[in-house]
């Protein structure tokens, strides 16, 4: 049985709490929007952009989303602000900004 | 059927095991527990158990891979002693705060220092608060007949924690003494096939196990460990009422003995209880009330029956195979104590520290515990309720 | 309880003073009674003094503690005659065995004034006639079951024959070895 995280808010009372912890099911972590950690934040500038991909696989967290061949914009929930796709970028297609 | 035999008590505990055939064994040896493992190599070595037996480094690691193994949703455990608990302490809290049912066949031996290889209880005393069921055995027929439960209670869905069976390092682990062993057949059914709910090695439900907690989750983590221990005592009942009809032999939450009409009483855990019978049976013969209760289930604490029986007592020795370091006493006595406070008994009691680092205990001994009872009920005043018994002055 | 048979044993770490003990419970476990056999460890090392015990009964034996004043002792090193009080709170009406190749009356001046019965057995003698080599629990296991009386010869050779064939159940050219043992050692008993 997969867990109801969204139970698991940190108003949760004991009750509704796994027994041990356990978070049974997969990809719980795309319901925890730790982007919001974030103090630096990505900009991507599309029209820089030659389509090469090279940022794609680096990503720490998946945010780059790939579609026909195609990225797309960041995933903001989850990009936690580290910059390195904007090293990774040869056409200086992303930059970054402070978190505001 | 049962079949007599005459056995120690680790040969008990590792038949016992080959009979339940769990799935996932690792082990590191140490004294006296070493045997347990190595009786059970021997099984998995001539084909009678299709457990994975795993000889691992240290005994950091063997209840690590036990934990993980009961994670993946295998049947798990481990055995040790003394020091091999004490470097096993993080792994039992995360053990039980996970939730995991694995067992732990422990032969309890006196933590160093000074180094002793020989019987205290100061070992478990020590993990008495990780969170795990503690059941503690006279002799070598409960030590084996404790460990055909231990997995029907730590298993049950309502308890879903890790259980050490516990015995006294040499006094039974190395002593052989008449059993009743039970049918492999009987065993197989009674114990049953492990189903967990949710497991590593599921591949239709992935999880994770042992999540960081931040403090907005971690004291509600711990309250809902507590309800698992809640369900114990009723669990604990329920398999021993089960056991008693494969095996004719009844447990309880603890032993009362002689205790219908008794006004003194011993409490106590483990092997000395036996000598403490012997003593009983002369005192009793010589018309004295006396009687003793002792504790089989240990973690959790069964306070209330405890006290049930004890409150009318005139006076009361809590007998403790550990040293508390509290300056008033050990382990043992702090719970009955209590345990009487909150039932409002106005029983005199008394709390021994003996039997540390094999130290012996005679029947003489305990008719000399009864006598100073009868002394303390005489005075009405208990005395010193820190006492060391059998000590050199 | 007047049928519990107490008997202590000195030996040291390696002579099999424990094993002796443990193959008395066994013999005795066959013929129906209640047995307990256990060592007491000091330091675990070859050729320290260590102590074994049996109680054999008809009834259920719930004691734990060890043997303080026994029916029957058993010293499996005659060296330790010096070196521990062998005697120490020893029934006059039990007996002390001991294995030694020196007649009784050596040794009687060695036991601090017991009054009880003394006997003597050559293990090593035994041990070396019947199985070559020197293991000198199988004598001693003969001796005191026929010191004690606790089962007859009979029975006991029975027993052990039994037990013999399922202990060297791989290496069954040792089996009758040991039995010579057991039968000269029962006649060797002085």
């Amino acid at each position: 049985m997969a867990t109801d995280i969204t139970k698991l808010g940190v108003k949760a009372p004991w009750k509704d709490l796994t027994e041990g912890m356990v978070i049974a099911g997969a990809g719980t972590s795309r319901d925890f929007n730790t982007g919001e950690w974030s103090t630096d934040k990505p900009v991507f500038i599309e029209e820089k952009c030659k389509q090469c991909l090279l940022c794609t696989p680096v990503c720490p967290d998946s945010c780059i989303p790939v579609k026909d061949g195609k990225r797309g914009e960041f995933d903001y929930d989850h990009c936690k602000g580290c910059g390195i796709c904007v090293k990774s970028c040869p056409f200086g297609a992303i930059t970054m900004e402070g978190v505001k | 059927m049962a079949k007599r035999d005459r056995l120690s008590g680790n040969e008990a505990i590792a038949i016992a095991l080959r009979q339940i055939n769990p799935d996932v064994f690792p082990a590191f040896p140490i004294t006296p527990s070493t045997e347990i493992p190595q009786y059970f190599a021997s099984f998995v070595a001539n084909g009678q158990v299709d457990t994975e037996f795993i000889p691992v480094e240290s005994e950091h690691s063997s209840m690590s891979a036990a934990i993980g193994a009961s994670a993946a949703g295998a049947r798990s455990l481990t055995a040790t002693s003394s020091c091999g608990l004490a470097f096993m302490w993080e792994e039992l809290y995360i053990a039980a705060s996970n939730r995991l049912p694995l067992a732990l066949a422990l032969v309890n031996r006196a933590l160093s220092g000074p180094i002793n290889i020989n019987c205290d209880h100061s070992d478990s005393m020590g993990a008495r608060d990780a969170g795990w069921i503690q059941i503690y055995a006279e002799n070598n027929q409960e030590a084996y007949d404790n460990m055909v439960q231990a997995y029907r209670i730590s298993e049950h869905k309502d308890v879903r924690l890790p259980i050490m069976i516990c015995q006294d390092g040499f006094i039974t682990s190395h002593a052989v003494e008449n059993m009743e062993l039970l049918e492999d057949a009987d065993v197989k059914k009674f114990v049953g096939e492990y189903e967990p709910e949710d497991y590593l090695l599921n591949p239709k439900c992935p999880m994770a196990v042992g999540p960081y907690s931040i403090t907005d989750y971690y004291m509600e983590a711990k309250r809902n460990q507590a309800e698992g221990m809640k369900h114990v005592e009723r669990v604990v009942l329920e398999v021993a009422k089960e056991f008693a009809e494969i095996s004719g032999r009844e447990y309880g939450l603890f032993e009362a003995y002689r205790m219908e009409d008794a006004e003194y009483a011993v409490v106590m855990i483990g092997s000395a209880a036996g000598t403490t019978k012997d003593a009983i049976d002369r005192l009793r013969d010589q018309g004295e009330k006396v009687g003793l209760l002792k504790i089989r289930l240990y973690r959790p604490f069964p306070a209330e029956a405890i006290a049930n029986i004890l409150t009318g007592m005139k006076a009361i020795a809590v007998m403790d195979r550990a040293e508390g370091y509290t300056n008033h006493g050990g382990p043992l006595g702090a719970d009955v104590m209590s345990a009487l406070y909150r039932a409002r008994s106005q029983a005199l009691a008394i709390n021994y520290i003996y039997g540390l680092g094999g130290r012996d205990v005679r029947v003489e001994d305990m008719e000399g515990v009864f006598a100073t009872l009868k002394q303390i009920a005489e005075d009405g005043d208990a005395g010193e309720t820190y006492r060391y018994l059998g000590i050199r002055e | 309880m007047s049928n519990l048979t107490e008997i202590r044993w000195h030996g040291r770490g390696g002579q099999g003073a424990k094993t002796a003990a443990l193959l008395l419970a066994d013999v005795a476990f066959q013929t129906g009674k209640y047995v307990q056999g256990f060592p007491e460890y000091g330091p675990e090392r070859m050729g320290a003094p260590i102590t074994a015990y049996n109680r054999i009964s008809d009834v259920q034996i719930r004691v734990h503690s060890n043997i303080y004043d026994p029916q029957y002792v058993v010293v499996v090193d005659e060296s330790l005659l010096e070196a521990v009080d062998v005697t120490g709170g020893l029934k006059k009406e039990g007996a002390i065995l001991v294995n030694t190749s020196r007649p009784k009356e050596e040794i009687i001046p060695h036991l601090k004034g017991y009054e009880g019965k003394v006997y003597t057995i050559d293990a090593h003698k035994v041990s070396m006639a019947t199985m070559g080599r020197y293991f000198p629990n199988t004598p001693l296991l003969a001796a005191i079951v026929k010191v004690t009386g606790i089962m007859d010869e009979e029975t006991f050779l029975r027993e052990m024959r039994a037990s013999f064939s399922h202990k060297f159940a791989s290496k069954p050219e040792v089996i009758d070895g040991n039995m010579a043992a057991l039968e000269m050692a029962l006649k060797e008993v002085r």
